[in-house]
């Protein structure tokens, strides 16, 4: 039962709370049309996100994986976006040995106030995921 | 599992590019939802309503709103299935507004998207666990930093209500940049005559503790109860001794000191009070330019002190306090002229800020009130005000405008006319922005009776010839090229963060935009509060503001902290850690990344080592559930389970 329009990939977006959700709705707020593929889900913390999650995202049938939390050093929890960063950097170079292109996956930070900025980002990442079409990778059995 | 969907309309803010009747007629077919309906506005009282009796009606375990941004509304809903009898902790929402309706042209594709969102917060809504709140005491005191007039007036309204005060000051006396100004507008009171007595109240107010020329070195805790650890500078003055005589400020023989107060305008002396009604009223001493600490030898200002109060061998003090709410009334700074080249970027000594000419018109500034240019003392015939000298400019990176400027380039060319009656202003402007109470009839004041010529436009170039400065610019409303010759110029520079706001930010765990001005919660309806509880905003440290806005937010600030100390008790935010003690094997990875030391290792009784989380510390951010290796540690609310059956709504289904 997909709800998807054709032209569409599936795309997952985690967001942290503090900034990046509220640059998203900043670019809500403000209008800023985006290409309608990312589905988000809200993480208190981009430090919150496991790297599995994106693994399991990806081997489940998403397209692509973007990750946005707070800028270094403006981060609500302090360091939360720096533990982000090791973890999300080492995914990225485990990802090729799972079959997966690493440009399916792409972190970035994005203040509250960046709603622009977020609209790029979405834009950005939407083209490359289709630019690299959909990820055919042996499907997982559902649990 | 019963869940009960409400698909929000908002007028036509989502109803108009989704189809929501498609929404719930999807969202039916999903397992465990029992009820779906659209409506025009959820969040309206008859809205809320609707979703308390469906709960009733229907039996509902768990419902899930798709509407606007949970960051919006989410507490909203919460209480509502709260009155009805859930745990709040029953409830998602799912944001089909800002996310999809707003940003997305195509209803096809919006619709389609919008059913997804619903199902992901459905998924997730029915791995919910009920959540309770613990509560924990309040301490009773706040702290405020920054000691202008926003934080004055905070300082002040927060002890009046009886309430114990710390008022931090960065800089030797309280004031800010409110007792530089020589004369407010639009009414040309004295800004120090109705400052002052604010300044002596903070002084001799029993409740506020002043720390003037301290700083913040470290914030601990959470609302409630934080820890604060406050330098207090080395002045090399015992302050206790000195009774601000200023004997020593006159011996003192090192006369080159920049000074901070006058923005440079006249040199000051190595040990000074920064200006006569300073609170406190006391001398310290600038080591960069005192020849006991740049020569080894000097020493006369402890020869002439009267009371032995000069200690050349003072240490910076670490004070810690505890208190319960922050205010942050950091205010702002001006932009570095050398930033503007084409009006000199400081080479000309007779192209000066705003600020800088304000202290020349005060009677207690370095040139006692007498305009006179720093070039050669003369006293200027024509003098053109440049308003926008870094404001509204892309190109320096400050698009924003400054606030104010229009308002002060007014009042010091009305101010510059009635010193020195035969002088000619002019002012080159943008727009004149004077929305204020009186403020449209003041600068018209300026141009009707004060004969202040107003040329729209901006200035190009400034450069001297002869002992004239050339001011070159446009006149936009004429079409023409204008040319003023000029004895003083004076820009009116773009306001700007304080360079340090962003290491503030950090300590105070708050956000701040890319021009560095912290982010208040809601724009228009929570303009000082903080995403962070318990820290409060006030004045121009969250974007340029005059005296009475700044004003305003010291007393909207000074009100939300007692309604918040109302209560003895408050409530835990209870989406915090939790360890599962049977899968814990003790590793303690937890206890190494938790950003504010929440976690403890614990004995149990058959001695084996698990982690612990102390439920008021913990903040939630879920930086442990993500490194503990066996998933022991989950944050509730945002626990494996949950964050997955997100993932796997969207890619499995």
């Amino acid at each position: 039962m997909s709800d998807v329009a054709p032209r569409e990939l599936r795309i997952v977006g985690f967001l942290c709370n503090w900034c990046s959700y509220g640059g998203a709705d900043t670019a809500g707020v403000s209008r800023f049309k985006q290409p309608t593929d990312l589905r988000i889900i809200r993480v208190p913390c981009s430090g919150r996100v496991d790297p599995l999650f994106i693994v399991k995202a990806l081997l489940n049938g998403a397209d692509g994986v973007l990750v946005s939390g707070c800028h270094p050093r403006d981060c609500h929890y302090t360091d939360g976006n720096f533990y982000a960063r090791r973890r999300l950097e080492m995914l990225k170079r485990l990802l090729p040995f799972l079959g997966i292109d690493e440009k399916r996956f792409y972190y970035t930070w994005i203040s509250a106030s960046e709603g622009a900025r977020w609209q790029q980002t979405v834009t950005d990442f939407t083209k490359r995921v289709h630019e690299l079409g959909p990820l055919h990778v042996k499907k997982e059995v559902a649990p | 599992m019963r869940v009960g969907v409400f698909i929000c309309h908002c007028g036509n803010n989502i109803a108009g590019t989704i189809d929501v009747a498609r929404v719930a007629e999807e969202t039916r077919k999903l397992p465990g939802v029992v009820y779906a309906t659209t409506y025009m506005y959820t969040c309206s009282e008859p809205g809320q309503e609707e979703i308390q009796k469906a709960i009733k009606s229907e039996n509902l375990d768990r419902v899930v709103v798709a509407a606007c941004s949970p960051r919006m509304h989410e507490l909203t809903f919460r209480r509502t299935v709260a009155k009805a009898g859930l745990n709040r902790y029953f409830f998602e929402q799912a944001n089909i507004r800002e996310h999809v309706s707003w940003v997305g042209e195509d209803k096809e594709s919006n619709t389609g998207k919008a059913i997804e969102i619903v199902r992901m917060a459905v998924e997730k809504v029915k791995q919910n666990k009920p959540l309770y709140s613990t509560s924990f005491k309040v301490n009773k005191r706040v702290l405020v930093i920054g000691g202008g007039v926003a934080g004055m007036q905070a300082a002040l309204d927060c002890a009046d209500g009886g309430l114990e005060v710390l008022l931090v000051e960065k800089s030797p006396s309280v004031g800010g940049m409110m007792a530089r100004l020589d004369k407010t507008f639009p009414t040309i009171d004295c800004s120090i005559c109705i400052l002052g007595p604010k300044m002596v109240d903070v002084a001799q107010h029993d409740k506020i503790k002043l720390y003037a020329y301290s700083e913040i070195d470290e914030i601990k805790g959470y609302v409630g109860n934080y820890q604060i650890k406050i330098r207090k500078k080395a002045t090399y003055v015992d302050w206790t001794k000195c009774t601000g005589c200023g004997t020593c400020m006159e011996k003192c023989p090192s006369k080159n000191s920049y000074d901070h107060f006058n923005f440079g305008v006249a040199p000051t002396k190595a040990i000074n009070i920064p200006f006569p009604q300073a609170i406190p009223k006391k001398a310290k001493i600038d080591p960069d330019y005192c020849r006991q600490f740049t020569k080894g030898k000097c020493g006369v200002c402890a020869k002439i002190c009267p009371t032995k109060a000069i200690d050349y061998e003072m240490q910076d003090e670490i004070v810690t306090e505890e208190v319960g709410a922050i205010i942050v009334s950091t205010g702002y700074s001006l932009i570095d002229i050398e930033r503007l080249p084409e009006y000199g970027g400081g080479r000309y000594p007779d192209v000066i800020t705003g600020i800088q000419y304000e202290r020349i018109l005060n009677a207690s500034g370095p040139t006692s009130g007498h305009i006179v240019r720093p070039s050669d003392h003369a006293e200027p015939r024509t003098v053109v005000f440049v308003a926008c000298a870094g404001s509204r400019d892309k190109s320096i990176g400050i698009p924003y405008c400054s606030n104010f400027c229009c308002m002060y380039i007014a009042k010091q060319a009305i101010l510059t006319k009635d010193h020195v009656p035969d002088s000619q202003s002019y002012v080159f402007y943008m727009d004149i922005r004077s929305p204020g109470k009186g403020y449209d009839e003041f600068t018209r004041r300026a141009q009707e009776e004060y004969g202040v010529k107003y040329i729209r436009g901006r200035v190009s170039r400034i450069y001297p010839k002869g002992n004239k400065m050339i001011v070159k610019g446009a006149d936009t409303l004429l079409g023409t090229q204008v040319e003023v010759e000029a004895d003083l110029v004076v820009l009116g520079t773009a306001v700007i963060s304080n360079s340090d706001a962003g290491h503030m930010a950090e300590k105070l765990h708050i956000s701040y935009d890319t021009f560095g001005f912290y982010v208040e919660s809601h724009p228009k309806l929570r303009p000082v509060e903080t995403n962070t509880s318990g820290v409060f905003l006030a004045g121009a440290c969250q974007g340029p503001k005059d005296i009475p806005a700044s004003v305003g937010q010291g007393s909207a600030a000074a009100s939300k902290v007692q309604a918040l100390f109302s209560k003895d008790m408050l409530e835990s935010d209870p989406a915090v850690a939790k360890v599962n003690i049977n899968t814990c094997v003790g590793c303690l990875k937890c206890v190494k990344t938790c950003p504010f030391q929440a976690i403890k290792e614990k004995e149990l009784r058959d001695g084996r080592i698990v982690a612990d989380v102390i439920e008021t510390v913990c903040a939630g951010c879920g930086v442990c559930t993500s490194t503990c290796p066996c998933g022991a540690i989950q944050l509730q609310h945002f626990t494996d389970n949950q964050l997955l059956a997100e993932v796997n709504a969207i890619c499995l289904m």
